[in-house]
């Protein structure tokens, strides 16, 4: 007997628990500037979270998905991206939109109910989010195709969940892009929980990174809450699929630390303790660890950070609850590119109704 | 002008169309080195190569999920699923994601692509080969679902697709592939969308249909004409958005409405047509609205595909129906 193929996965820690660095930084996390911008990047991601639970639990904002614990993941990564490559996220990646362009009052909007959370003015080329689970690294792939064949140095970036990696178009996606060579880069949040369910029960694969192996392309783990780590491999991956080196899956190891969305329960299904525990590893506080021992941060810049984030959190809730509702004809407004014939009576019908309940004869 | 059989006509508005517009891209499994399995893409990869024209892995969920990332960066992707058999998988990415793109980021991104299959019976191929699934898709808010039923119309048609700045689900009766020729130009004109065509004028009774089915009811009107009656035809061609308008007025003349598809009965597009005639159309009907349909069973192999097939004698039996009820 012969080996016919064999592989191993690679696992990327920078910091550790306690912000110790466990080998040389890359050159990048030399710089404290660059550090505190994901500092800063994941506080005001934390602070949004908090605010749209808060606004939920009153009423306010429809079902949120929150990403607490996972901000590393969307802030290394997003750091790494360029203004014309395009993400296509899941719908629990505030943090890596936020630093794309994407406002926080686009993000209550969406959760709040309207289409016009997903215009996204400032971030033209990325997709909205994405519910159908696992379904958007199709999307991904197909845009890394367009970019590659354009010649353009752009590349598709998505971002799936554990659950995500149990999907057949995740792996058509990868096998797909595989034989493209395209230019595209999957970041799977490992967050260890698909709703209910654990990642033990999602596959008995030993890494989510190994099923890269299968579709033939690179797959590499890294600690999701060491934001340097997430950012170094990003940065490498982004830039292999710009060069034509084709695409790369990168496991990120993170915790889901609140609930699955605001309609759910995981008192129900996930033991305390498993949470507690989590929270000794989750990634704010590891570089807060690490720059307060370089002296490149402080209390005062803490205090001061936290305010400015709950400042433009506040003026972002303001703007999103002084958005008047979407006309009743918005539901037909942008369905095609023109109003087909066929539909005109409907919106006839529509805006009629929408008229009566206005005056109180509905 | 040539005289094309109808793979033949989809054929040539596919080169046009790669020909004319560098953002235009095909893809699908067999459809480079292979041509595809009926060889609607025969020469285009060699033609316009690889790179346009693109065999992919086999994996049609992808195949439509990668469209949909192609046509939103600024392609046209023209995807082919071999078999509407095959279909059912890219059912996910079209309904969740093609038809409703352009509605959620309110115009800022948007999926121009057509997703082509062969449709329909009558050729005595293997299981899964011979379904009809247009309503499955008519219901799908965002889409066009285009049939084409001759050689002409499925150039013209095909083009229009391709230019059309929405999603079209554009499906191919593989019976009418190489049943007969006809002139087709290569002009590059695009027929119209979202409206019927009338291909035949009659006083007596309106017959509805679309695709291959056309061809039995042609025949029908041929043998309705020899007994003094004469039927209007109307090839619907736009599935979704349905053009009733058309259909409306035609059946105001004749006063008469027979729908036939080979789709199977329960809601299928025919009791869309039905009830809209019945919303708007009752006071002009003579007798009740017969529809002529594939029955609410599973497709049969082929020895008894003719036998679920509506036939000239069904059509022609309900057309009598009609009048014997008017009279």
């Amino acid at each position: 007997m012969t080996t016919a193929a064999s592989f191993q996965i690679e696992y990327t820690q920078f910091l550790d628990l306690d912000g110790v660095p466990t080998q040389p930084l890359p050159d990048f996390a030399k710089d404290t500037e660059t550090l505190t911008a994901f500092y800063r990047a994941m506080v005001l991601t934390r602070a949004f979270d908090g605010k749209a639970v808060a606004l939920q639990r009153t009423g306010k904002l429809g079902t949120f998905a929150s990403s607490v614990g996972q901000e590393a993941v969307g802030v290394g990564l997003a750091h790494a991206m360029r203004p014309e490559d395009a993400l296509f996220p899941s719908y629990r990646d505030h943090a890596a939109q936020l630093l794309r362009g994407v406002t926080m009052t686009e993000s209550l909007l969406y959760w709040g109910g309207d289409e016009r959370g997903s215009c996204f003015a400032a971030a033209p080329h990325d997709f909205p989010n994405c519910v159908p689970i696992g379904t958007q690294v199709c999307h991904a792939a197909g845009a890394a195709y367009a970019f590659r064949l354009r010649g353009e140095a752009r590349a598709g970036v998505t971002i799936v969940g554990d659950g995500g990696t149990s999907k057949g178009d995740f792996y058509e996606a990868m096998n797909m892009a595989g034989v493209w060579q395209a230019p595209l880069v999957i970041v799977v949040n490992n967050n260890r929980w698909a709703i209910s369910v654990p990642r033990e029960r999602q596959t008995v694969a030993q890494t989510l990174a190994q099923k890269a192996i299968a579709a033939g392309i690179e797959g590499r783990q890294v600690d999701g809450n060491d934001v340097i780590a997430v950012h170094d491999a990003a940065r490498a991956a982004l830039a292999k699929a710009r060069a034509g080196g084709g695409p790369t899956l990168i496991e990120a190891l993170s915790y889901r630390l609140g609930d699955h969305t605001t309609a759910d329960d995981a008192t129900r299904y996930r033991d305390p303790e498993l949470v507690s525990t989590a929270w000794q590893a989750e990634p704010i506080v590891r570089l807060r660890k690490y720059l307060l021992s370089l002296d490149a941060w402080d209390k005062p810049r803490e205090e001061a950070l936290i305010q400015a984030c709950q400042r433009s959190v506040e003026d972002a809730v303001q703007a999103y609850l002084a958005v008047p509702p979407p006309d009743v004809s918005s539901m037909f407004d942008h369905l095609y590119a023109s109003l087909p014939h066929a539909l005109a009576e409907q919106l006839t019908s529509a805006r009629q109704f929408a008229d009566r309940q206005e005056n109180g004869h509905a | 002008m040539p005289e094309l059989a109808l793979v033949e006509a989809v054929n040539l508005a596919l080169a046009h169309a790669l020909e004319h517009d560098p953002s235009v891209v095909l893809l699908g499994e067999d459809i480079g080195v292979n041509g595809g399995v009926f060889r609607a893409t025969q020469g285009l990869q060699a033609r316009f190569g690889a790179e346009r024209v693109i065999d992919t892995p086999l994996a049609e969920s992808a195949i439509a999920g990668t469209a949909i990332g192609m046509a939103a960066m600024g392609l046209h992707p023209v995807a082919e699923i071999q078999f509407t058999g095959f279909i059912y998988p890219i059912i996910d990415q079209i309904l969740n994601h093609a038809g409703r793109l352009r509605h959620r980021t309110r115009g800022r991104l948007s999926c121009p692509l057509v997703m082509r299959s062969p449709c329909g019976a009558g050729i005595h191929a293997p299981e899964h080969h011979s379904e009809s699934p247009e309503a499955l898709f008519t219901h799908i808010p965002g889409l066009r679902v285009v049939m084409p039923s001759s050689p002409a119309r499925a150039y013209g048609l095909l083009l229009a697709a391709i230019r059309d700045p929405d999603p079209v689900v554009f499906l191919e009766p593989t019976r009418l592939y190489r049943l007969f020729k006809q002139s087709v130009d290569d002009d590059g004109q695009a027929l119209p969308l979202d409206t019927c065509f009338i291909l035949r004028e009659g006083s007596d009774v309106t017959l509805v249909s679309w695709g291959a089915m056309l061809q039995e009811v042609l025949r029908s009107a041929d043998q309705l004409a020899e007994a003094g009656i004469a039927a209007e035809v109307i090839d619907v061609a736009t599935l979704k958005p349905l053009d009733i308008d058309t259909i409306l007025t035609s059946v105001a003349k004749t006063g008469r409405c027979v729908i036939v598809h080979e789709a199977p009965r329960t809601c299928g597009l025919g009791a869309e047509i039905a009830a809209a005639i019945a919303e708007r159309g009752l006071y002009s009907l003579l007798a009740p609205i017969e529809r002529v349909t594939g029955y609410d069973v599973v497709v049969p192999l082929f020895r008894l595909e003719t036998q679920y097939m509506p036939s000239v004698a069904r059509i022609v039996g309900a057309v009598k129906k009609t009048l014997e009820a008017s009279t």
